[in-house]
């Protein structure tokens, strides 16, 4: 089981964002930044969000940011952006977010093995706080287990 | 014993409810096929499901069923998923 690509360029330390919605735009254009996404995507991500409520606040602190796979995906892959100011997404229990992980899938049916790879970092309870306290990208990188190229 | 795991896209939260619900369901030394689906299709992927896993927002959409609805609050916390399933089924 493997994680999807984190490259640096798909990792933003410490952003300011004034709302969701552009704490979600920020997890996008991060997905852009490293290609596994189209700009739009953002747009996508955002639409979950207004149609389904915040259910992607899937734990305290935490924003599983991600659409459908579609024409807006470009290839597999993470992003991770960590917020300055943690931003309220109207989560009943798990606001407020620290940190964005963007996820982009190509193929539906491949997506269980890059879910359960995130699942084994984050069920350790630690790492939602160890992202948001991360100073530099390589960091990230290394508490979500990913080898620097 | 059918599992569905219930989410806005049918990929991010239902996926890591499945992979949760399966591990918890080892935990439990209990056996169960787990299906990720999203909330448009849920009355057909889960007319022969006996749990439906799911987070708060989806509740309402998922509307009358058979199966005994299960609202998990934190994704990542397998305790509480596991707790929750063996009350379910206990």
């Amino acid at each position: 089981m493997s994680l999807p690509p984190l490259p640096e360029s798909a990792i933003e330390i410490s952003a300011f964002a004034a709302d969701w919605r552009s704490a979600v735009a920020l997890s996008g254009e991060a997905l852009a930044r490293s290609g596994a996404a189209k700009p739009g995507y953002a747009d996508e991500m955002i639409r979950m969000i207004e149609d389904h409520g915040p259910y992607i606040v899937i734990a305290p602190g935490l924003a599983l940011a991600h659409a459908r796979p579609g024409p807006q995906v470009l290839n597999d892959g993470l992003s991770i952006v960590t917020l300055k100011h943690p931003v309220r997404f109207g989560h009943a229990h798990n606001d407020p977010v620290r940190v964005v992980l963007g996820l982009a899938i190509t193929e539906p049916g491949a997506h269980l093995a890059a879910v359960a790879a995130v699942a084994n970092i984050f069920n350790d309870s630690s790492a939602i706080d160890q992202l948001a306290a991360a100073e530099t990208a390589a960091e990230v990188q290394r508490i979500m287990g990913v080898i620097p190229s | 014993m059918k599992i569905v795991t219930i989410c806005g896209a049918g990929i991010g939260s239902s996926g890591v409810l499945k992979v949760n619900a399966e591990r918890a369901l080892l935990a439990l030394d209990l056996e169960a096929t787990v299906v990720a689906a999203d909330v448009n299709t849920v009355r057909t992927v889960a007319a022969d499901a006996q749990i439906i896993l799911t987070t708060e927002e989806f509740v309402e959409a998922i509307g009358k069923t058979n199966a005994d609805v299960i609202v998990i609050r934190n994704l990542f916390d397998t305790s509480e998923l596991t707790h929750k399933l063996e009350d379910a089924l206990g």
